[in-house]
């Protein structure tokens, strides 16, 4: 198929369509905001349904009421948005519903900036709202990974039955890049027969996460631990640059990882320093073993972690790493964006420290 | 080729969709491009820019910190980006509208008065075609054609009829910067 430019929350609202999604409800938020506007095009076009709900938690709760009765569904949304739509979340997962939600990160906390931010790693990573989970988190570098991840997103949420989140920043929702988009999905969907309305079915299917004695909310909980273990065990991806007799290790993720590639690129010219780079695309599950391995190389000397926030996926890092190299960090926050220079004079400084 | 650009100016001026244009030709003649618009709350009269890549390699950051060319539609983004430019680089001023000039001695400075020509060709809003057109000129990053071809495509026919006088805005301001090239390679 040729290559057509598009924006990225474009692109991704047209990758969700291709794969089947047909509801979409939303609350509008800068830096997404062409989604839902992409989407209130596109979804009567295909029989879909777009609305635009009062509120995110209204929203959310739509997605939870449309993914109860089996549908293909997504909302999509920046920081403050998806904070309001953690408690849904969360009742999603203890439902077990297979859901989509984007995150087009800005700066926070509160209202923040609107400018790109990836310190809603946490949040994403370490589940976000209560309870005892965990969301398949993908982290696209590009318009054309996040059109392909959006496929990935819907089949593993259907396959695990647990909402799964499309983590982006502003820069990602914003930039115009040739993209050549997915085929039409021509199999059909995934049964459903635990939804509510399916009409073959005999009896009524329970949508709920109330588990009012203790002894069944622990096994619910095990269940669930279960598909964490199984996601942890099947689903992780990563992409390493440049890493083998790397002298120093490069993480970062996201559009962040682009801006590394460059660093490591002009670092072999201007510092005569081999630097490789592993880019996590999972951010849950994280490749702890695939970077552990990576840093365990005897070239490695270092291991430096760059994010557009005050250090979150660092912690990552040190799990992976732990006492075997020295980490550290470089971080921007609140919407200000790292650049190619910045990461070669903090790559010089540790070369110095060598 | 690495093309890395900054372009800036009024919105309401065009500077996005300069942008734009260079990367759907760019792409149509199998270059690697991206195009990163600053975003939030624009509005006709604040400030617009956008950054655009051109490459024969893949791109890593999109991000345009140091340009090979910025152009300068306004004063204030002349003042934001002049020392954005690359050492060699070329920095394209609309002199139609910027009252002063460059103090960088160590890049290729070109005046485009892009109002006054795009008054002369007949039409006040092909000023950033002007520009547009003065970028050609400087780095032959993309064809006339393929800039036309993509101008068709978003004109549509409803606006076909403003395709000519948009390539001769393109041309003449091709014409201005080449013009003012070959002066300078004579006064060495």
């Amino acid at each position: 198929m040729a290559k057509i430019l598009m924006k990225g929350n474009e692109a991704i609202a047209e990758a969700a369509i291709k794969v089947g999604c047909r509801f979409f409800f939303g609350y509008p938020i800068t830096p997404q905001n062409q989604i839902p506007e992409y989407m209130s095009k596109r979804m009567p076009q295909v029989g879909g349904c777009f609305l635009q709900a009062e509120s995110e938690v209204s929203a959310i709760n739509m997605v939870y009421g449309a993914s109860g009765a089996g549908a293909r569904v997504m909302t999509s949304s920046s920081s403050p948005g998806i904070s309001l739509k953690q408690e849904g979340i969360s009742y999603a997962v203890g439902a077990e519903l297979p859901l989509v939600v984007v995150n087009m990160v800005r700066g926070g906390p509160g209202l923040g900036s609107i400018q790109p931010a990836q310190s809603d790693y946490f949040q994403a990573t370490r589940g976000g709202g209560h309870g005892d989970y965990r969301l398949p988190v993908f982290a696209p570098a590009s318009v054309q990974e996040a059109v392909e991840l959006m496929a990935v997103a819907f089949d593993v949420a259907d396959r695990y039955r647990n909402p799964v989140m499309l983590l982006g920043d502003g820069m990602l929702g914003q930039i115009m890049e040739p993209v050549e988009m997915i085929e039409e999905r021509k199999e059909p969907l995934p049964k459903k027969p635990w939804a509510s309305g399916v009409p073959e079915k005999e009896g009524r299917s329970i949508i709920n996460s109330l588990y009012i004695n203790p002894d069944e909310c622990e096994q619910h909980n095990y269940k669930l631990e279960r598909k964490y273990q199984e996601i942890t065990k099947n689903e992780v991806r990563v992409e390493t640059i440049g890493c083998e007799d790397a002298d120093v290790l490069l993480v970062a993720y996201g559009t962040m990882a682009r801006i590394c590639q460059r660093a490591a690129r002009d670092a072999k010219k201007e510092l005569g320093l081999n630097v490789g780079l592993v880019r996590p695309i999972t951010l849950w599950p994280y490749p702890y073993e695939q970077l552990a391995k990576c840093a365990a190389q005897a070239s490695v000397k270092h291991v430096l972690c760059v994010e557009m926030s005050t250090g979150q996926m660092v912690d990552d890092v040190r799990l992976a790493v732990s006492d075997m190299k020295p980490v550290s960090f470089y971080g921007r926050p609140g919407g200000m964006v790292p650049t190619v220079k910045d990461i070669l004079a903090k790559l010089s400084s540790i070369k110095e420290g060598m | 080729m690495e093309e890395m650009l900054i372009i800036a100016g009024f919105g309401g001026q065009g500077v996005q969709l300069i942008g734009q244009t260079l990367v759907k030709a760019g792409m149509d003649e199998g270059k690697e491009v991206s195009f990163l618009p600053s975003y939030g709350a624009e509005m006709r009269g604040g400030t617009s820019n956008c950054n655009v890549i051109i490459a024969d390699e893949p791109i890593c950051s999109p991000i345009v910190n140091e340009a090979t060319c910025v152009m300068a539609l306004n004063r204030p983004s002349l003042d934001k980006f002049e020392s954005a430019v690359l050492k060699g680089g070329a920095l394209l001023i609309n002199s139609s509208l910027i009252d002063r000039k460059s103090e960088r001695d160590d890049i290729e400075v070109f005046y485009v008065p892009a109002n006054e020509i795009a008054q002369e060709v007949g039409n006040l809003r092909t000023a950033n075609m002007v520009m547009l057109g003065a970028y050609i000129g400087v780095s032959g990053a993309v064809s006339v054609d393929a800039v036309m071809q993509n101008l068709k495509k978003t004109f549509g026919e409803r606006r076909a009829h403003l395709l000519p006088v948009n390539r001769q805005a393109i041309e003449k301001g091709i014409q201005c910067v080449q013009e003012q090239r070959a002066k300078a390679e004579k006064a060495l």
